[in-house]
């Protein structure tokens, strides 16, 4: 029956054949991505010309030609013209605790101990008790620091706050300023979107006056106007005043980080609140704040990354920080080479550069999280 | 029944004490701050007053015109104020000044195109380039900028030779441990007309510009606009300046001693400072312009393709002003920073406003008072003037939504 003129059907699918060799592999990829047209070859080979001159340098003095241990400068001058790490070495208790009195670090040890479980503990979403922990990390952590630090109490030797330096000094002017700028900065971000236009207006001149002057004239002011506006009898020490200007400084920026996450709610949660009948207090406390802090989780982390980086300028009113420490450090004659500089440079910068970069990834990974909930 | 009362009684008799009326509190809360806010001041500045009597330190700004008596490294603040040891300190403030509008102005133009080559770079489809830019962003922006100022001055400058052994560039340019030293052009007489030439120039290219966009307008036509401007602000004082037999003659620095004399230089504070300014600051100026040419969306690119726009004009006409829109508002706050952070000059000594003022100034006069209050108002105008500058400018940009 069948009169069907087509002499052949394919049932089945011929095989695929392969891609050209060169769309595919490494060299697909290579002729895709640095070789697509004569300008991006000329690009690819000068950045690898530039890689071939920054890197091999780099690598050379901070590992192959490094000198590993020395007891002194000769031992480094002998090994060549890398870094001098065993400097960093013999002077790493200085660059953490400045002059701290050795047979007392061990407190130090333990705030920093205690900091890490906290900031790690409320870091990780995961763990319970976030409300628990943040407290104690605002409120009791800054309360306990304080006593072993400063000592005098409980039998614990009193410490005075010039022998302090360091990576020490680096972290507690960080971590001041972001605790105390923290309720600060909700305050005056309440009060810039405030109904009460004297409200209003005090808060806006405080926010722009701290944003719009250099943090160094704010720590020269700490350190020079600062005295002299206290009645008589009323001293600070230089660490005390410093830390007050940071606090109002950041404090300041931190306002601006929370007014975005307060205008990102929207108009529905306060008008609910309304309607249920809470007053403005509770209304912030209970409905609003609760998530507005948790969207500005990341913009908190990068201004206390932006704080971080700034401690660096107490050195320029004679508080010596990480990058003090570093700085003093090189007039040791004992260890004084024409290496050392660049070595403590390069320590310093990578010390930053891990609490910063990680501090940073970690607002990355905080903002990913975040979107998700928002995400139509 | 009894409770269906007239509505205008129910408001009477359900009228609120005065302890809870918002007006009232709202009220009693302002005064309150008010209070408070005056009685700081008025404590603050009672306090000042006190304490500067027991120091004895006169108040004042009459010490602005006290001969300073200090010296202050050559630049071009020292050379517009005509700056010497004899000058008062008055003048002192203004080295400052300029010195310090002068490393802003050219880091921000600087850093502006650093910025945005880096940020295209970050986004380029070249893999190497791609990663070299990331990985030179994500370094520099996490090591703080007084570190990197130290680095370029004491590991980077220091370091260079001597002035007896000098890098030489050619053209009388050499590079030593003192600094840049290039030639001095002096001009001779006849050389107004050069500068008259380039005001010409400037004149010329506004109407032309304005002649051009009314023609195209009108007629669809395109004018050459670019080149045209290039030839009469560039060409024009150029072709002035050949036909008065080049009436400009230069001073070659020498070396003296031991170091060179004449010239111009460019001192390594001012280098230090500028190139990490400039390099710390382009990473953010990169990641913002990332961003922003991000939040353009393709088929923006596309439908300019798809009308048979190249891809030149879709770049400058479609993707650019966009994103510029959403560039302009942090790219500000990033030259606001930039301004304040050249206040760290005072750690490697270059002569800015901090440095010289706040610095060396108030250390030989202590007047810290005046001096700080002087030195925080002339940050809040830079501030303030940047920001409205910067908001006109935004608001002009954001026209071309409509």
């Amino acid at each position: 029956m069948s009169n069907s003129t087509l002499s052949f059907v394919r049932t089945t699918m011929e095989v695929a054949k392969a891609p050209p060799a060169s769309t595919v592999g490494v060299v697909g990829w290579m002729r895709k991505n640095l070789f697509s047209s004569w300008i991006n070859t000329a690009l690819t080979l000068f950045a690898i010309y530039l890689v071939w001159i920054i890197v091999p340098p780099i690598l050379d003095f901070t590992i192959f030609n490094a000198t590993w241990t020395a007891d002194d400068r000769e031992g480094c001058l002998a090994g060549g013209h890398g870094a001098c790490w065993a400097y960093v070495e013999a002077k790493f208790g200085q660059f953490i605790y400045g002059r701290y009195p050795v047979e007392e670090r061990w407190r130090v040890n333990i705030v920093f101990a205690i900091m890490a479980i906290g900031t790690v503990t409320l870091a990780i979403p995961s763990v319970p008790y976030k409300k628990w922990n943040a407290i104690f990390m605002l409120v009791i952590f800054p309360i306990l620091a304080f006593f072993l630090l400063v000592g005098g109490y409980f039998g614990l030797h009193h410490v005075e706050t010039p022998l302090w330096g360091g990576l020490l000094v680096t972290l507690v002017v960080a971590i001041t300023g972001i605790v105390v700028s923290l309720p600060l900065g909700v305050l005056f971000a309440l009060g810039r979107r405030s109904e009460m236009p004297v409200v209003r207006m005090v808060s806006i001149i405080f926010i722009e006056f701290w944003r719009g002057v250099p943090l160094i004239t704010v720590l020269f002011m700490a350190s020079v106007m600062l005295p002299l506006f206290l009645p008589e009898g009323v001293t600070f020490d230089k660490l005390m005043r410093v830390l007050i200007g940071v606090a109002l400084f950041s404090a300041a920026y931190m306002a601006e980080v929370v007014r975005g996450g307060l205008q990102a709610i929207g108009k529905g949660q306060y008008e609910g609140a309304q309607a249920l009948g809470l007053p403005y207090w509770k209304t912030m406390n209970l409905i609003i704040l609760p998530q507005a802090l948790k969207l500005v989780i990341p913009g908190i982390v990068n201004t206390f990354i932006g704080l971080f980086k700034d401690t660096t300028l107490v050195l320029i009113v004679g508080l010596f920080d990480l990058l003090g420490a570093i700085q003093l450090s090189f007039t040791d004659p004992k260890w004084s080479t024409p290496m050392t500089s660049h070595t403590g440079y390069v320590f310093a910068a990578f010390g930053f550069f891990i609490f910063c970069f990680s501090m940073s990834r970690y607002s990355i990974f905080m903002e990913n999280r975040l979107h998700t909930g928002h995400k139509r | 029944m009894a409770a269906q009362e007239p509505v205008g009684d129910g408001a009477e008799t359900a009228r609120v004490s005065l302890l809870y009326d918002p007006k009232v509190r709202a009220l009693v809360a302002q005064v309150a701050l008010i209070l408070l806010v005056i009685w700081l001041g008025y404590s603050m500045v009672n306090n000042t007053l006190v304490n500067l009597e027991k120091q004895s330190i006169a108040s004042g700004f009459g010490f602005l015109g006290t001969t300073a008596g200090f010296s202050i490294a050559p630049t071009l603040g020292t050379f517009i104020v005509d700056y010497a040891e004899e000058s008062s300190y008055g003048s002192a403030f203004y080295v400052g000044l300029f010195n310090t509008l002068l490393v802003a102005f050219i880091g921000i133009i600087l850093a502006t195109i650093w910025g945005f080559i880096l940020g295209v770079a970050r986004l380029s489809n070249n893999w190497v380039i791609a990663k070299l830019s990331t990985v030179y962003i994500e370094t520099l922006r996490n090591i703080p900028l007084l570190l990197q100022i130290f680095f370029w001055y004491f590991a980077v400058l220091r370091s260079l030779p001597n002035p007896r052994e000098s890098v030489e560039f050619g053209a009388n340019i050499v590079l030593n441990t003192r600094g840049l030293f290039m030639p001095r052009p002096l001009p001779e007489a006849g050389f107004g007309w050069v500068s008259i030439a380039i005001l010409i120039g400037l004149v010329g290219t506004f109407f032309m510009r304005r002649w051009a966009h009314q023609r195209q307008e009108s007629t669809g036509e395109q004018f050459p606009v670019f080149w045209t401007s290039v030839g009469l602000i560039v060409g024009f004082p150029i072709l002035v300046f050949l036909v008065l037999g080049m009436p400009l003659d230069w001073q070659i620095p020498e070396l003296r001693g031991f170091n060179f004399r004449g010239g111009m230089v460019i001192i390594p504070e001012f280098m230090s400072l500028l190139l990490a300014l400039v390099l710390y600051t382009a990473t953010f100026i990169a990641e913002i312009v990332r961003a922003g040419i991000l939040a353009v969306s393709h088929g923006q690119s596309e439908a300019a393709h798809a009308l048979g726009v190249r891809s030149g004009p879709t770049l400058r006409l479609v993707v650019i002003p966009q994103a510029l829109r959403v560039i302009i508002p942090p790219l500000t706050s990033q030259y606001l920073n930039l301004t304040k952070n050249s206040s760290l000059a005072v750690a490697i000594a270059y002569p800015d406003l901090v440095s010289v003022f706040a610095g060396t100034v108030l250390n030989q006069t202590g007047q810290a008072v005046e001096i700080l209050l002087i030195t925080l108002a002339v940050y809040l105008t830079i501030s303030i003037v940047t920001s409205v500058l910067m908001n006109w400018y935004n608001a002009k940009m954001s026209l071309v939504e409509r």
